[in-house]
């Protein structure tokens, strides 16, 4: 099947706007723009049950519906801030097929009224970040962004805004913090962004995959785009597989396939022909899954992957291997956790730096049964304590490490 | 010397992405063009862009020191930031990273004698494939560096040296 996401590699030279054009680019902006209502096009969205790829997967158009039509003007943002341990799919698309990024984040702004949007990109992105500069521009020159666009009344205009590396800032509120040029840090909730976002004002923000679902959609119907994948999941989905994989990259899967398809047909199967022992699903902010036949043919969906004790989050797949002692896995996620927990909220900034502390004592061969007790005991007090879900997150691998892989920790405490 | 004078286009043209009467939100983007000279933002400059947003002083600083690429010390002239977390430690990151070590003389948070490279240990940088990796932070931007072997990056050292 062609990819509708990945079209590079169908289409090499998709990031050039004649090729783009060529392809049927910019077609759907224009049918939205020219021939439907922004309420339309809202509809549309919402009947494709496109849900959000950052992560949560709130459903898409609900999300837009809900801005505030009396407080003006609205934004949109592109959370382009992509720093997940294991996801790595939002810079392929910005880099390979970033105008049907850009068009879907058009689209978006369209349908809730926006006249300009950011895209907010992680510092580290900085090369992505001049070339989408690029790309903005020879949109500008083409008649696709700026004023009266298609004949119209409506106008828009692009801009980037770099991070300076801090991963809290793909949590949304601490992102609009860091785009009004404070520290990313994340905001009490409710209100939430489309009543109240960017400058105070209602603010839509998606992740760059979700809007790059936009243009196919608009398109060709919510129809079409719902008869992918499986009823509680619509739609295709890069999932980013890393890890101890022969061939690690990003693959454009409908929802549904199980992780045996994804890990061995696509994936190559593990290094050394050596058994899956534990899979992330979600990166390093996921819960640990324990890897036999019945999770391998388990279909990746939202809610199926939730009945394994795991989300499926932005489909970030951490493949571990029989070699791996899970007390290392932990110790390397709160290492992580630690140092990009934003010092807002006490138990997360308390908690990671305890949590670190007795992790480094148990994987250095130094801890005790009762260490074990103790980091699970702080993991479980900081769960539901904390403004953002990052003081959730840290905890995942923690609670789930120790609960279900308990005889590495008997092991590194031996 | 105000950035508004050595660099009028460059000011303009950021402070031209935001509504006039948020220009707070240009303070990322200006503390990178303070940053390219010297590869660290001092105090005057935090000052100079203070005045030009309307924001304190201790304001600016709190955003250099909250986020991981804005440094207020001068290092090496290119930071080689290496991926260690999970994903990347999966594939070797630690290792390629004690062996940069080796040859390089240094250990993590060390500069090189010559002044040339700081070798630091970072956070998730979106290239999990790609490890073993780094980025360059130096005065031409940030770069990436992806499925690197030590003979690859010691041949990179050598290149920046040789670039003016």
């Amino acid at each position: 099947m062609a990819h509708i996401l990945l079209r590079h590699r169908d289409i090499p030279d998709i990031n050039k706007i004649d090729v783009y054009k060529k392809n049927g680019g910019f077609d759907a902006f224009k049918k939205a723009v020219t021939k439907m209502k922004p309420t339309e096009v809202t509809d549309v969205v919402k009947n494709s049950n496109l849900r959000g790829r950052g992560g949560a997967g709130f459903p898409t158009g609900l999300k837009w519906s809900f801005i505030d039509n009396k407080n003006w003007p609205h934004y949109v943002v592109a959370n382009a801030d992509e720093s997940e341990p294991g996801t790595f799919k939002d810079r392929e698309l910005m880099e390979s097929n970033p105008f049907q990024f850009l068009e879907g984040l058009a689209i978006g702004s369209y349908a809730v009224g926006a006249t300009a949007a950011y895209v907010y990109l992680r510092g580290e992105f900085w090369q992505v970040s001049a070339f989408l500069d690029e790309k903005i521009a020879e949109m500008e020159k083409a008649g696709y962004l700026g004023d009266n666009l298609f004949g119209t009344e409506y106008s828009l205009k692009i801009f980037t805004h770099l991070g300076a590396g801090a991963y809290i800032c793909g949590e949304e509120t601490a992102l609009l913090e860091s785009l009004e040029g404070k520290r990313g840090q994340p905001r009490v909730r409710p209100p939430f962004p489309p009543s109240f976002g960017l400058y105070g004002k209602p603010t839509i923000i998606n992740n760059v995959e979700t809007f790059t679902n936009v243009p196919p959609i608009i398109a060709n119907g919510a129809d079409w785009y719902k008869a992918m994948g499986t009823a509680d999941s619509a739609g295709v989905k890069l999932f980013s597989l890393s890890g101890r994989v022969r061939r690690p990259g990003n693959y454009e899967l409908p929802f549904g396939k199980t992780f045996r398809e994804l890990i061995y047909e696509h994936g190559g199967g593990v290094q050394e022909g050596r058994p899956v022992k534990a899979i992330m699903p979600a990166g390093a902010s996921s819960s640990l899954i324990v890897v036999d036949d019945k999770v391998l043919d388990t279909p990746m969906d939202y809610a199926t992957v939730r009945t394994l004790g795991a989300d499926l989050g932005s489909a970030s797949v951490i493949v571990i291997d029989d070699t791996v002692s899970v007390d290392w896995i932990v110790d390397k996620t709160i290492h992580f956790f630690k140092h990009e927990s934003c010092g807002k909220c006490t138990p997360c900034r308390e908690g990671n730096y305890w949590m670190q502390t007795i992790t480094h004592r148990i994987h250095s061969g130094e801890g005790k049964q009762e260490d074990v007790d103790l980091l699970l005991n702080v993991a479980k007090q900081m769960q539901g304590k904390c403004l953002c879900a990052l003081g959730e997150f840290a905890t995942m691998a923690v609670v789930t490490g120790i609960e279900r892989f308990p005889q590495d920790f008997k092991k590194a405490v031996k | 010397m105000s950035l508004e004078k050595t660099h009028p286009k460059e000011v303009k043209r950021i402070l031209a992405k935001y509504p006039p009467e948020q220009k707070r939100s240009a303070v990322m983007p200006l503390l990178y063009l303070a940053q390219r000279e010297e590869g660290f933002i001092n105090k005057a400059a935090m000052q100079d862009i203070a005045k030009m947003l309307d924001i304190t002083e201790t304001e600016v600083a709190s955003i250099v020191g909250f986020y991981t690429l804005y440094h207020d010390e001068k290092a090496g002239k290119y930071r080689m930031q290496v991926c260690t977390d999970l994903p990347c430690a999966l594939r070797g990151a630690d290792e390629f990273l004690n062996n940069l070590c080796g040859n390089l003389g240094i250990k993590v948070g060390e500069t090189t004698a010559d002044g040339m490279v700081t070798l630091e240990s970072v956070m998730c940088l979106a290239a999990c494939d790609k490890a073993p990796m780094f980025q360059t932070q130096g005065p031409d931007g940030i770069k990436y560096h992806e499925n690197m072997t030590i003979d690859r990056t010691m041949e990179l050292i050598e290149a920046l040296k040789g670039a003016k």
